[in-house]
């Protein structure tokens, strides 16, 4: 657990010494902060004291930042050798993915923590469903973590940060469209299986506050397939 | 802790880069790698750090085996990769504070352990700069420092003074000796003077193979098995003296050097000297004979015959 900590601080103060973590921070809270507030069909439109519509928003802009933070996390790594040393000091692959992932979540959480004002806000226009709001969050913070992991996977894949972003946007969008626009031209087993992959239609109902059992079964499976499948290839790099 | 490599095979795709190598380093013994690039040295080296897995063969360091014990390993290893990779983000603090941290050394003993290395590595000037802004020769350092922050048994240097400038490689080997005489040391080089320099055992590989291993000493007798001298004889007929050179019984080939002043290679054959013979020809024929030098094989010589062939 220290070692996982150590490598988490270290990924954590590389994202704030670069300014990606500024950046990130700044454009999330701008972006969906507009939408939430000021654009389009936004919180007042829909005459509910409910936050759905930030989560709504939220769900899309973590959907491009999360790969911009961990693209860089192995490719760059691989790219610069560094990895060969981080692998050769008495740590486990699984302390190393389990930093980054920390890290990477950790300023996910920070960055959603600050947009509890949003919260307060609603919370004083009228009756908020606060049952809702917290299963919202708790559900972005687990869509968050799918993300993360298919952008490390995505990393470990390459020593180039943009194709690492590509490639993660890529299976996203995979999970976002393709799955259920294959569901909907196929019929049978085959749509209902692309159904099930398929996270948009998951999403509808975790804005809505719902998340049953079946989800986060999802969500786990998600996380851990593409963590195991993201050892699987720094075991394959060494050899 | 002694490191002891058996039959160790790594392939590449096709290429074997690696091939069948087995070799022990003892405690208090600092090892040279010389080989010509892609020799198999900066494979061997990751093979025993643990970051590649051999295809065959076993490695163990100390009572630890690359396959059972790796965390145990890595914990006693201080490892310069070639390159030297860094963080260019981070400050050198940070960074020895980082290593550290993940070397398992109690935080405790933080403080004193940076501070000391970067005392021993030259740093003061730079240790709260970004390793980004530092020169070559100053990362290198960090490279070194990172390698030693836990005071490991055992260290595993590539190329460990490239970038350096002369006085900071003097520095370095002086360091490297200190050091090897409790811990065992492997570096690789191929800068033979440096290894000779640095060493007790040099070992040379080509093309995946063993082709050498002993001391400077051992394999320049393996290799220079001819006595090869410098004469030079004045007041005298050059051809003559060729002619007489050549007549002589241990003298396998003889060449000139220097017309000007008369100056002649002379082989000899192999296992005998002429050197008293060519004395005694210069007595007979009244030569004058100023001088009659042996010619050290040079450690290059050995190492272009066994890479080139």
């Amino acid at each position: 657990m220290n070692k996982i900590w150590i490598i988490a601080k270290k990924e954590w103060q590389s994202f704030f010494d670069s300014l990606t973590a500024y950046i990130m921070l700044v454009v999330f809270l701008g972006f969906s902060g507009f939408f939430t507030w000021l654009f389009g069909s936004d919180i007042f439109f829909v005459k509910q004291a409910s936050l759905s519509v930030f989560f709504g928003v939220s769900y899309w802009t973590l959907f491009f930042f999360i790969p911009a933070l961990t693209m860089r996390q192995f490719a760059e790594e691989n790219k610069t050798g560094t990895i060969e040393l981080l692998l050769t000091r008495p740590v486990t692959d699984w302390q190393v993915i389990a930093g980054k992932f920390l890290a990477t979540f950790l300023l996910i959480g920070f960055a959603l923590l600050l947009t509890l004002p949003y919260y307060f806000t609603v919370a004083s226009l009228g009756n908020i469903d606060n049952g809702a709001t917290i299963s919202g969050y708790f559900g972005l913070l687990l869509i968050s973590s799918a993300y993360i992991s298919i952008g490390l996977f995505a990393s470990s894949l390459t020593n180039n940060q943009i194709v690492g972003f590509l490639l993660a946007m890529a299976i996203g969008i995979l999970f976002h469209f393709i799955f259920s626009l294959l569901a909907m031209s196929t019929g049978g087993l085959v749509a209902e299986t692309f159904n099930y992959l398929s996270i948009s239609a998951r999403f509808d109902a975790i804005s809505r506050g719902v998340i049953d059992t079946n989800d986060l079964i999802y969500f786990v499976s998600l996380i851990f397939l593409s963590l195991v499948s993201t050892e699987a290839i720094l075991q394959k790099n060494r050899n | 802790m002694n490191i002891v490599v058996e039959n160790l095979t790594k392939i590449y795709g096709l290429q074997r880069a690696v091939d069948n190598i087995s070799f022990q380093v003892e405690t208090g013994e600092v090892l040279g790698f010389l080989g010509p690039n892609g020799a198999g040295k900066s494979t061997t080296m990751k093979s025993i750090t643990t970051y590649l897995t051999p295809s065959s063969g076993t490695i163990r360091v100390g009572n630890y085996n690359i396959y059972d014990h790796p965390e145990e390993i890595r914990r006693n290893i201080g490892y310069l990769p070639e390159n030297n990779p860094l963080y260019p983000d981070m400050p050198v603090i940070d960074y020895l504070k980082f290593v550290a941290g993940l070397q398992g050394v109690e935080p405790s003993q933080h403080k004193a352990r940076i501070l000391e290395m970067v005392h021993v590595c030259g740093l003061e000037g730079e240790k709260h700069k970004k390793i980004a802004e530092l020169s070559k020769g100053y990362r290198q350092r960090v490279g070194l420092a990172q390698a030693l922050i836990h005071d490991p048994e055992v260290l595993i240097l590539d190329e460990p003074t490239t970038g350096l400038d002369p006085n900071q490689i003097v520095e370095i080997r002086e360091l490297i000796r200190k050091i090897g005489r409790q811990k065992t040391v492997i570096l690789s080089s191929h800068i033979l003077a440096e290894v000779e320099a640095t060493c007790d055992r040099i070992m040379i590989i080509n093309k995946g193979k063993i082709v050498a291993d002993g001391t400077a000493d051992a394999l320049r007798k393996h290799a220079g098995g001819k006595e090869i001298l410098h004469v030079t004889i004045e007041d005298a007929q050059l051809n003559e003296v060729h002619q007489q050179l050549m007549k002589l019984e241990s003298v396998e080939m003889v060449d000139f050097v220097n017309k000007e002043n008369g100056t002649f290679e002379v082989q000899s054959k192999t296992g005998a000297s002429s050197r008293k013979a060519i004395f005694m020809l210069c007595v007979q024929n009244n030569w004058v004979l100023t001088r009659l030098n042996p010619i050290e094989t040079r450690l290059e010589d050995v190492f272009r015959e066994l890479t080139l062939s």
